[in-house]
C-alpha cells in the first residue's frame, strides 16, 4: 500500500476547561487509503460528528497528528468537500447558483463555473432543476445538489455527516445507489458518518465502529463484498452476516462506558 | 390520534366524523379562507365606525370630547384644501425618513458585527442593552437642550427610540443564521469578510427586513412624541396646537391619519419583503 490519503494519529479532543472538561475523543488512529470509502458508526454521542468536523478543519483538537497527502490540516479548505446533515443550500440561490457559488470560491471564471455546475447537476441526475430554488426542491434533491456542490471543485476527499439521515427510506436507497455509482466512476476518498448499518455496509470498503465514554475506535470491519454493488447484494448472506456483526459490535462498544 | 373523547366510533362513522372535523375552522391554528379573514377584519372596523357614528349622532357625548365622523372628515378636508395638512405631512415624513434612515444605516452593520463576533458583542451588547432600558421620553428635555426645536432634535429622538432596539434585534437575526451555513463558507476556504457579506448577511436579510419594518412602526410614535413637545410644524405639532383651541376634530383626524400612515408603511414593507425575499420561504 502506498502512503495514505488521510492520516489520523493519536488524536485527542476534549470540550470545555477545568472541572467542566469532558474528553470526547481519545487516541484516535485511522488511515484512509486513496479512493477508500470508510464509514464511521457508533452510538449517539460517541464523537463521530466531532471527528468529522476536525478532519474538515472546522474544529480544533488537543493533540495528535492529522494530515492529508502528507501535509498537516490546519484549517478548512477546498481539498476537502463537506456534505452536512442539515440542508445547507443557500435559499436565495438556485440549484445551479449554489454550485457556482462554490466554484467561484474555488477561483473559476464565470463560464467555467456554469459549465461545471451543469455537468454536476447532470451527474446527480437533476439536469432539469438547475433554475429551481431550494424551497422548490425535495429533501433528497437538496442533498443531491449539496453532493454535486461538494464534488464540483474536485476535493481530494469527501466528508459526509449523516447526509441521508433526514430522508425517507426509499429516497435514502436511491441516494445510496447514486452515491455508489458516482463513487465507482470517480473513485473518491470518502469518510462517511451514519447511524444506518445497512447503509454503511452497502457503501463502504471499511467500517469503523466507535465506542463511547470517551469516544474511541473499538473495531474495524473490512467489507469484502465485490463491486459494483447493486441493491440485490443486500439480500446476500455475506451482507447480512456482516450487518449483524457490526450491529453486535456497536452494541458492545456502547455497553462499556468509563473504561480506560 | 389516541384521544378520541369517549368515542366508540365504528369504522363506518369515521368518514363522516372526519368530514365534520374538516368543516370546523376554529381549532388552534386552523386555517380560514382569505376572504373570510378580510370580511371579519372589515366588519370590526365598520362596527367600531358605526358605534362612533351612533354615539355622536344620538348626542350621547359632547362634540368637544368626541366630534362626529362627519365633522372630523370635513375638518381634514378643510386642512387639506388650505395646504396645512400637506405641509404637516411633508415635515413629518421628512423627519421620520431621515431619523429612521440614520438609525438603520448604523444599526445594520453594528448588529451584524456583534451578532458574528463575540469580542464585539462583549464590547457593545451590554452597553446597548443598558441604554435600551432608559425611557426615550426622558431624553426629550435633554434633546431640546442639545438641539433646540430644530429637525435635528426630532432625528435624535427617533434615533434614540429605534437604534438601540434595532441593534439588538439585528444581532438576534444574525445569530439565527444556521451554523452550518458559516461552516460551508469556511470549507470553501472563504475569508471571514466574504462569509459575512456573501453568506451571513444575505441569510439574515429577511429577518433584518422584518426588524426594520417593526422598528419603523415605533419610529412613528417617537416622531409624534418629539413633535408634540417641541416643534413648529408637523403632525404632532398640529395636534398640540389643536388642543389649545379645543379642535377635537383635528386631533382625532390626525390620530386616525397617523394610524393609517403606520398601516400603509407596514403593508408596503411587508409587500416589498415578500418580493425581495420570495425564495426564502424556509420550510
Ligand atoms: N461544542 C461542544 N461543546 C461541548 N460538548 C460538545 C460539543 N460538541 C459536541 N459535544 C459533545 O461531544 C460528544 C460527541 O458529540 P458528537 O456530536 O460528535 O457525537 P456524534 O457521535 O456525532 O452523535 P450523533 O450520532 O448523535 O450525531 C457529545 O457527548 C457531545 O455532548
Ligand atoms: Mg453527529
Amino acid at each position: 500500500m502506498n502512503s495514505p490519503k488521510l492520516r489520523i494519529k493519536s488524536l485527542h479532543k476534549s470540550f470545555g476547561a477545568g472541572a467542566r472538561r469532558t474528553e470526547v475523543l481519545r487516541d484516535i488512529n485511522l488511515d484512509l487509503a486513496d479512493n477508500e470509502f470508510v464509514s464511521l458508526v457508533g452510538t449517539s454521542g460517541c464523537g463521530k460528528s466531532t471527528l468529522l468536523s476536525i478532519v474538515a478543519g472546522l474544529q480544533d483538537f488537543d493533540s495528535g497528528e492529522l494530515d492529508i497527502d502528507g501535509s498537516p490540516i490546519m484549517k478548512p479548505g477546498l481539498d476537502r468537500g463537506v456534505v452536512f446533515q442539515s440542508y445547507t443550500l443557500l435559499p436565495w440561490l438556485t440549484a445551479q447558483q449554489n454550485i457556482e457559488f462554490a466554484l467561484k470560491a474555488a477561483g473559476h471564471d464565470r463560464a467555467t463555473c456554469r459549465r461545471i455546475a451543469l455537468e454536476h447537476l447532470d451527474l446527480v441526475k437533476l439536469p432539469h432543476s438547475a433554475n429551481l430554488y431550494p424551497s422548490e426542491l425535495s429533501g433528497g434533491m437538496k442533498q443531491r445538489v449539496a453532493i454535486a456542490r461538494a464534488l464540483s471543485y474536485r476535493p481530494k476527499m469527501l466528508l459526509m455527516d449523516e447526509p441521508f439521515g433526514a430522508l425517507d427510506a426509499l429516497t435514502r436507497h436511491q441516494m445510496q445507489e447514486l452515491l455508489t455509482q458516482i463513487w465507482e466512476e470517480h473513485r473518491l476518498t470518502v469518510l462517511f458518518v451514519t447511524h444506518d448499518v445497512e447503509e454503511a455496509v452497502y457503501l463502504s470498503d471499511r467500517i469503523v465502529v466507535m465506542g463511547i465514554g470517551p469516544g474511541r475506535i473499538m473495531r474495524t470491519f473490512d467489507v469484502d463484498i465485490e463491486r459494483p454493488r447493486r441493491e440485490e447484494v443486500m439480500e446476500s448472506a455475506a451482507f447480512m452476516d456482516l450487518q449483524r456483526n457490526v450491529h453486535k459490535a456497536i452494541r458492545e462498544a456502547s455497553r462499556r462506558p468509563e473504561m480506560a | 390520534m389516541p384521544d378520541e373523547p369517549a368515542g366508540k366510533a365504528s369504522p363506518s362513522d369515521t368518514a363522516t366524523g372526519q368530514a365534520m372535523r374538516r368543516r370546523r375552522s376554529s381549532g388552534i391554528g386552523a386555517p380560514i379562507a382569505r376572504s373570510r379573514f378580510l370580511i371579519i377584519a372589515v366588519a370590526v372596523f365598520a362596527g367600531l365606525g358605526l358605534a362612533w357614528w351612533a354615539a355622536t349622532g344620538l348626542d350621547l357625548v359632547k362634540p368637544i370630547f368626541l366630534p362626529s365622523p362627519a365633522s372630523v372628515a370635513t375638518q381634514l378636508g378643510k386642512l387639506w384644501a388650505d395646504g396645512t395638512l400637506l405641509t404637516d405631512l411633508e415635515a413629518s415624513i421628512y423627519r421620520i425618513s431621515v431619523g429612521f434612515l440614520i438609525a438603520s444605516v448604523l444599526a445594520i452593520p453594528i448588529g451584524v458585527l456583534i451578532g458574528s463576533f463575540r469580542t464585539w458583542e462583549a464590547a457593545i451588547e451590554p452597553l446597548v442593552d443598558f441604554i435600551r432600558y432608559m425611557p426615550v421620553v426622558a431624553f426629550v428635555p435633554l434633546s431640546i437642550l442639545w438641539a433646540g426645536t430644530s429637525d435635528v432634535q426630532k432625528f435624535l429622538i427617533i434615533f434614540i427610540g429605534t437604534f438601540f432596539q434595532q441593534v439588538l434585534m439585528i444581532m438576534d437575526n444574525v445569530k439565527r443564521v444556521p451554523a452550518d451555513f458559516v461552516g460551508l463558507g469556511r470549507t470553501l476556504g472563504l475569508p471571514d469578510r466574504k462569509i459575512l457579506t456573501r453568506i451571513v448577511v444575505p441569510s439574515a436579510m429577511p429577518g433584518i427586513w422584518d426588524t426594520l419594518r417593526i422598528s419603523l412602526g415605533w419610529a412613528w410614535t417617537w416622531l409624534v412624541l418629539a413633535e408634540l413637545v417641541a416643534a413648529t410644524s408637523g403632525l404632532g405639532y398640529r395636534i398640540t396646537v389643536s388642543q389649545r383651541y379645543f379642535q377635537t376634530n383635528t386631533i382625532i383626524g390626525y390620530i386616525l391619519l397617523l394610524g393609517i400612515l403606520g398601516l400603509i408603511t407596514d403593508q408596503v414593507m411587508k409587500a416589498l419583503g415578500k418580493v425581495l425575499f420570495r425564495q426564502d420561504s424556509r420550510s
